[in-house]
């Protein structure tokens, strides 16, 4: 795959504190990249970097095999979607799509052909003539999206685009981006803090913290094979079972009780003895007849019941450490009833309990 | 990789942050600023250095020169010596005058606006808007259109030219802005502290006293600095309203600036005025952001 | 605790259907009831009706018709005064936007000692309308200001004394008034440009729209609320115009630059011509009126657009 965003050792700085350190990221040619982590990591920092919109302390930007490190924003061959819409707000729907092509002194038919194409692909011809104040949020990202494509860019920014939306209107924009993203196969790099968002639009999904890109990988690889703790954390609603014990070989054990690794995929030979914390997903949790097919199998209570309707989240214990499961809603369950728990070892991800680094 | 070479810190072609080249835009700006600021500035420093100079000296006619033998006669004298018409008393008089004056005023003021503020923002009855209205409107009203009804009601009750009366009149043109002043403030706090008052068992006066005031500093600082500012500044009703006997220290200034017999005294008049520019101009140096919290606050009305 | 609550609103909400008239609020905001009605409506009723009337030392109910009105259009103080107010303010209200607004995009470029130029720029603020008069009288003054120190210094032919000059004398108003209010309007300025989106600026940096484009075409148009309030203080200050020409020209020289408040107050204290104050201080309040209606038509306007739109 041919890359389409470089960022080399990217070093962003506000006054002494390194908001951004020694980053290295390669975005494929129509590879849709988004930026997940929590507020305050820095992904808004590295989009506006890539945009030229701030002024980077180290390193390089590469952008379509063009160096842009000192380029100016108009001239990096990008666009850009912001969370507020950034809509000029005293002009109408047309004049804003138009208006940066008019500045930059384009013909005047080609600008209209482009405004033509842009609101033809969102669907927002009957909208032209209206003020941003008169659209519904909805509309309005829409036009704000219309305005990045009409530069006809190779490379799409959005910053938390769907963030200011209710939730319907949310994922109905979110398949909209989809399709975009389908038809047009430009590079995207989205920056999101919501992860359903994230597995759902991403090629690829970089998890951020403090600046620092924990895992890069397809969305699929980052749920199942998180590199650390963290991700593992972050990832996944309702969050990553943490049931804290021994590694001894291939047993992980807590107290007295013995969880045999059965064939878990270690990253490397050799383990040895360490404490460590073994993580599984709540869904992949099975209870009642489902869990006699499991590897390990085990007697509990259930303590809390929340019915979500379409399947139920139960809390129980396991040698004395709070686990959460999600099953279908067609099993009965309830409070102080005994059941019977199972899974699957090797689909759990083991983690070194002091580094917190998946072994 | 290119085949340019690598430099130093390892990269090819441009990297990091873009060289700075001095810019003609930067140096424009911060001449424009500059020359600015000497514009804002010369007026207060050709006063100050006059003021210091003795009376010779400043018929040499050089404002700008720095004097050359510094004397705070001038202020002595402007405070305490210098003459209106055949009256030597200098400022004085009319230095206490305004502080009997902005006192009393700028109390009362505060007192009332925040009971309105207080009352329209929780305890709105039928009819208070329609109030509050007409205070925004007189907001806008030029003071000297309602002036003279004001003399004839002050004169029936006799109190036009005593202190009271003045008192008075700085209440009623300070009650707009500081009644909006404080109904926004207070609109601006969560309905459930009131509320909450409320359930407590707390009446207008306990919540009002209990619960607002103690929240109510920051605002009132505001006030404060915007209504002694004004009132000390205020020219046109001491004229009209203060009498002979309580003279506002600004109509004092003037006055004596006005009616000085054989030579004028300018040092001692730009003495008399940086006199009466000192009070306010504490409150500004002082007070800071808090100056320029009032401006907005007072500007963003209706 | 929870307990006492619901049952304190459960108490509460029939109280509130029957209305109770807080009286304990009313009482607490007599002296509002009293000086909104009597002050900003009842007296300004009371001007109108004396303006129409022959009122002489005190005021009486002869009505004369237009009569007071006629004699002031027909004075020559009285128009020199209009005459004045309108130079003075149009003069007045476009350079202190203009420069108030240029200090603001300038203060706004990330600049160095930023409070220090704005403690400059505002401190004549806070100092009265006196004492800036009689600041820039003196240095004003023709024979020992401004330009006998720069003829002192060489230039001897060097001629800035317009407070001498009836044509002049008007010019020196419109400075000192710059001086005192302009760094007000940059303070409102520079809020509202503080208050537009950055995400804005950000979009036309990517359009690749010149700073000064967006200046003009983006941010202005989006700082409505910001012009809106210097505009109003201006011109509020502008139509009460009187100390600073009281303390710097008393109105002269001659009557160069009297103004229609002066007339006001001058007719009111020392001619005592009650009738023709009152009809000076009725076209006073035209101003006002006009602006008051303005906004109600534009209100309704855009009311009904948003109906049509909806
Ligand atoms: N102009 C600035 N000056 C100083 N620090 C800043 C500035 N802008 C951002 N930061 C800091 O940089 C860090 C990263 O900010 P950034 O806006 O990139 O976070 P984010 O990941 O986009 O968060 P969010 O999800 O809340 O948008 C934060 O800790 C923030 O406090
Ligand atoms: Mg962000």
């Amino acid at each position: 795959m041919q890359t389409s965003v470089s960022v080399k050792n990217l070093t962003l700085a506000f006054g002494a504190v390194k908001v951004l350190e020694g980053l290295n990221l390669d975005v494929g040619t129509g590879e849709f990249l988004v930026l997940l982590g929590p507020s305050g990591c820095g992904k808004s920092t590295l989009l506006n970097c890539l945009a030229g919109l701030l002024e980077i302390s180290e390193g390089q930007i590469f952008i379509s095999g063009k160096n842009v490190t000192w380029e100016e924003p108009k001239d990096r061959g990008i666009g850009m979607v912001f969370q507020s819409y950034a809509l000029y707000p005293q002009m109408t729907v047309e004049r804003n799509l138009s208006f940066g092509l008019r500045v930059s002194g384009m013909p005047r038919e080609e600008i209209e052909k482009r405004v033509a194409r842009a609101s033809e692909i969102l669907q927002i011809q009957p909208l032209l003539k209206r003020k941003p104040a008169e659209l519904s949020g909805g509309q309005r990202q829409r036009v704000a999206i219309g305005r990045a494509l009409v530069r006809d860019v190779d490379v799409f920014l959005f910053d938390e685009p769907l963030s200011n939306l209710d939730a319907k209107l949310r994922s109905d924009l979110r398949v909209e981006i989809k399709r975009l993203h389908q038809r047009l196969k430009n590079t995207m790099i989205y920056v999101t803090h919501d992860q359903i968002e994230a597995m759902t639009l991403a090629d690829r999904i970089a998890i951020m913290r403090n600046g620092v890109i924990q895992q890069l990988d397809t969305p699929h690889a980052v749920y199942n094979n998180p590199v650390n703790l963290f991700v593992a954390g972050f990832i996944g609603s309702p969050t990553m079972n943490f049931l804290n014990g021994r590694i001894d070989g291939s047993t992980f054990s807590i107290d007295a009780l013995n969880i045999p690794l059965g064939n878990y995929k270690f990253e490397k030979d050799g383990v040895g003895k360490l404490d460590g914390i073994l993580g599984v997903r709540p869904e992949h949790i099975a209870v009642g007849e489902d869990a006699k097919k499991m590897p390990f199998q085990l007697d509990s209570e259930i303590e809390i019941v929340e019915p979500m309707g379409s399947d139920t989240v139960g809390w129980t214990k396991v040698a004395g450490q709070s686990v959460t499961f999600r099953c279908s809603s067609d099993i009965p369950l309830a409070p102080g009833q005994k059941i019977t728990i199972g899974f699957d070892p090797a689909r759990g991800s083991l983690f070194d309990a002091q580094s917190g680094v998946r072994v | 990789m290119t085949a340019e070479a690598l430099d130093a810190t390892g990269f090819a072609g441009p990297h990091g942050a873009k060289p700075k080249q001095l810019s003609w835009g930067r140096v424009g700006i911060y001449a424009f600023l500059v020359i600015a600021a000497l514009f804002f500035l010369v007026p207060l420093y050709v006063m100050l250095v006059t003021s210091l100079k003795s009376m010779p000296e400043v018929r040499e006619a050089h404002i700008f020169n720095l004097p050359r033998e510094p004397t705070i006669q001038p202020w002595i004298d402007a405070m305490f010596n210098a003459c209106t018409g055949r009256n030597c008393t200098g400022l004085s008089p009319g230095f206490w005058n305004s502080v009997k004056i902005t006192v009393p005023s700028v109390i009362v003021s505060i007192i009332i606006a925040s009971i309105n503020g207080y009352a329209l923002s929780f305890w709105k009855y039928k009819g208070a808007e329609f109030f509050f209205n007409l205070l925004v409107f007189g907001a806008f009203v030029p003071y000297q259109v309602v002036i003279y009804p004001i003399i004839i009601g002050m004169s029936k009750v006799h109190l036009f030219g005593t202190l009271p009366g003045i008192i008075i009149v700085h209440t009623i043109f300070g009650m707009p802005l500081l009644t909006i002043l404080f109904r926004n403030f207070y609109s601006s706090l969560p309905i459930e502290i009131f509320k909450a008052a409320r359930i407590d068992g707390a009446g207008f006066w306990q919540t009002f006293f209990k619960v607002m005031l103690p929240m109510s500093v920051p605002i009132t600082v505001v006030a404060v600095i915007l209504q002694v500012t004004g009132i000390w500044n205020d020219f046109l009703f001491g004229l009209v309203f203060a009498g002979t006997e309580n003279i506002p220290m600004t109509l004092q200034l003037n006055n004596m600036v006005k009616t000085t017999q054989g030579t004028i005294q300018y040092d001692v008049n730009m003495a008399a005025t940086m006199l009466t520019a000192l009070v306010p101009l504490i409150i500004y140096f002082v007070s800071g952001k808090w100056f320029v919290r009032g401006i907005a606050a007072g500007a963003v009305k209706g | 605790m929870t307990d006492v609550a619901t049952t304190a609103i459960a108490v509460e909400a029939p109280a509130r259907r029957k209305r109770r008239i807080p009286y304990a609020a009313i009482i607490g905001t007599l002296p509002m009831i009293i000086v909104s009605f009597s002050v900003f409506f009842v007296a300004i009723i009371f001007v109108v009706i004396w303006s129409f009337t022959n009122s002489g030392m005190f005021p009486g109910f002869n009505f004369v018709g237009l009569a007071q009105y006629t004699r002031l259009w027909s004075t020559s103080l009285w128009q020199v005064a209009v005459n004045n107010i309108w130079f003075f303010g149009v003069m007045s209200l476009c350079v202190n936007l203009v420069f108030g607004f240029l200090l603001a995009v300038f203060m706004d470029q990330n600049i160095k000692h930023e409070s220090v130029f704005r403690t400059i720029f505002l401190y004549p603020f806070s100092m009265s309308l006196v004492v800036t008069g009689l600041a820039w009288q003196w240095i004003l003054d023709p024979n020992l200001g401004l330009q006998e120190s720069i003829r002192n210094l060489g230039w001897t032919d060097f001629a800035l004394a317009p407070l001498v000059h009836r044509e002049t004398a008007i010019y020196g108003l419109v400075v000192a008034g710059i001086w005192q209010g302009s760094g007000v309007t940059m303070a409102i300025m520079l809020a509202g440009l503080r208050g537009v989106d950055q995400e804005v600026w950000k979009a036309a940096k990517i359009d690749g729209i010149p700073t000064w484009r967006t200046y003009l075409f983006i941010v202005i148009p989006m700082m409505r609320g910001a012009l809106g309030t210097v505009l109003l203080l201006q011109l509020t200050g502008i139509v009460r115009t009187f100390d600073l020409v009281y303390a710097m020209t008393s109105g002269g020289p001659g009557i160069a630059t009297q103004m229609p408040a002066m007339y006001v107050i001058s007719f009111i204290t020392v001619r005592l011509n009650v009738g023709q104050g009152m009809a000076a201080a009725t076209m006073l309040l035209l101003p006002i009126a006009l602006i008051l209606i303005i906004r109600a038509i534009v209100t309704t306007v855009q009311a009904r657009r948003r109906g049509i739109n909806a």
